[in-house]
C-alpha cells in the first residue's frame, strides 16, 4: 500500500512538473516570433530606449516610450523609422530638439542654466551631511563634558 | 552668533527663493519654439477639404510646401475635437479671403482625426475658404513641433517659419504679420517676425 502511495506520489510529481514545461500556443508562437526576428527585437530595444528619453509634448511628466497619447506614439514610430534609417540614438534626439527644443529631452543636458539640476541636490546633501556632522559632534562634546559622579 | 546663524540662513534661502520666483516669473505651458527662423519642413499633403473659390483645391490634389515659395504661407493645425479650433476658424477663413489674388496660401492640417469627421465640422462650421489636408500619422505636425492644437506656422517667402502662434489666432496679429512679410521682396526676407 506504502509502495502504491509512494508511486502515485511520484507519477503526480512527474505530471506535474511536465505540465509545466508544455508552452501554451501563445508562448510557442512568441518563441517562434523572438527566434524568426531578432532584428525587430533589436530595434525595438533602441526605440524603447531612445523613447524613454523623449518627454510626452501632451502629457505630464513621461516619456513617448510610457505614453499612451496618440502623439506619444506617433512619435515612437519616428524614433523607430529614423533607427531603421540608420540613424544614430544621438541624431534621433537631435532631430527631436531641433523640433521642440530641449524641453523634449526627460534629462535636460549637464551644461549652463541645467547644471543648476545636477548641483543642487549634490549641494543640499553635502549641506545636510554637514550640518548633520556639526549637529552630532555638538552633541556627543556635550555629553562627554558631563563630570561623572 | 545670531548673526552668524542669520547668514547661513540667508545663505541657503536666498538661491531658494530666487529659484521660486524664477519658476513663477515663467509660464510652465510657454514653452519656446526652436522653429522661427529656421528653414520650414517640407510637406507634400493631400487635400481632403478643398475649401472653396477663388482659394479651392481639388480633393486629392497634393499641397507640397516647395511650390509655394516665394509665397507667404500660413500653416494652420487644427482638429474637429479642438474646441478652441471653434474660435478662430471664422476669423482665419476670412483673413484667407483678404488675401486672395495675392502671394499668399492658407493651407489647413488635420491633426489625429479622421477625414470625415473634419469634412462634417466643416460643414457645421458654415463652411472653410480655403484648402484642408491630411497629416497620416502626424508626421508633418511632429516635424513643426507640434504640442497640441490649434497652431499656426506663417512662413516667409524664402521658405523659412516667421512666426509659431499658439492657440487662437487673432485677425490683426496674423494680418500684421503678414502685410510685414509680404512687403519684403522673397530674395531678402529673413524671418522671425516678432
Amino acid at each position: 500500500m506504502r509502495a502504491l502511495l509512494r508511486t502515485a506520489a511520484l507519477l503526480l510529481f512527474v505530471s506535474v512538473g511536465a505540465y509545466g514545461q508544455v508552452a501554451s500556443p501563445a508562448e510557442s508562437a512568441a518563441t517562434v516570433i523572438r527566434v524568426a526576428a531578432p532584428r525587430d527585437s533589436v530595434l525595438e530595444a533602441r526605440t524603447s530606449a531612445v523613447a524613454s528619453q523623449l518627454r510626452c509634448p501632451v502629457c505630464q511628466g513621461l516619456s513617448i516610450q510610457d505614453s499612451p497619447s496618440e502623439l506619444a506614439q506617433s512619435m515612437r514610430a519616428v524614433v523607430r523609422d529614423q533607427l531603421a534609417s540608420g540613424k544614430s540614438p544621438d541624431e534621433v534626439n537631435a532631430y527631436f530638439v531641433s523640433k521642440y527644443g530641449e524641453w523634449i529631452l526627460l534629462a535636460p543636458r549637464p551644461r549652463g542654466f541645467n547644471l543648476i539640476a545636477y548641483l543642487l541636490p549634490v549641494l543640499v546633501v553635502l549641506s545636510g551631511g554637514i550640518g548633520i556632522f556639526v549637529a552630532v559632534r555638538r552633541w556627543t562634546r556635550g555629553t562627554t563634558e558631563i563630570p561623572a559622579e | 552668533m545670531n548673526w552668524r546663524r542669520s547668514a547661513i540662513a540667508a545663505a541657503f534661502a536666498v538661491p531658494l527663493i530666487g529659484l521660486f520666483v524664477f519658476g513663477l516669473r515663467h509660464d510652465p505651458k510657454d514653452i519656446p519654439s526652436p522653429l522661427p527662423g529656421t528653414v520650414a519642413p517640407t510637406f507634400a499633403l493631400e487635400v481632403f477639404a478643398p475649401g472653396q473659390p477663388p482659394l479651392g483645391r481639388p480633393v486629392g490634389d497634393t499641397i507640397r510646401l516647395a511650390d509655394l515659395k516665394g509665397q507667404v504661407v500660413v500653416l494652420n493645425f487644427w482638429a474637429s475635437w479642438c474646441l478652441s479650433c471653434r474660435d478662430e476658424h471664422a476669423t482665419l477663413s476670412a483673413i484667407a479671403l483678404t488675401y486672395a489674388g495675392k502671394q499668399v496660401h492658407f493651407v489647413g492640417s488635420l491633426y489625429q482625426d479622421r477625414t470625415d469627421a473634419g469634412t462634417e465640422w466643416i460643414a457645421q462650421m458654415g463652411g472653410q475658404s480655403y484648402p484642408s489636408v491630411q497629416d497620416p500619422k502626424a508626421r508633418t505636425a511632429i516635424d513643426y513641433g507640434l504640442y497640441g492644437v490649434p497652431e499656426t506656422f506663417i512662413v516667409n517667402r524664402d521658405g523659412r517659419i516667421a512666426r509659431k502662434i499658439t492657440g487662437p489666432v487673432e485677425a490683426n496679429v496674423v494680418t500684421h504679420i503678414v502685410d510685414s512679410l509680404l512687403a519684403v521682396p522673397a530674395s531678402t526676407a529673413t524671418g522671425g517676425v516678432k
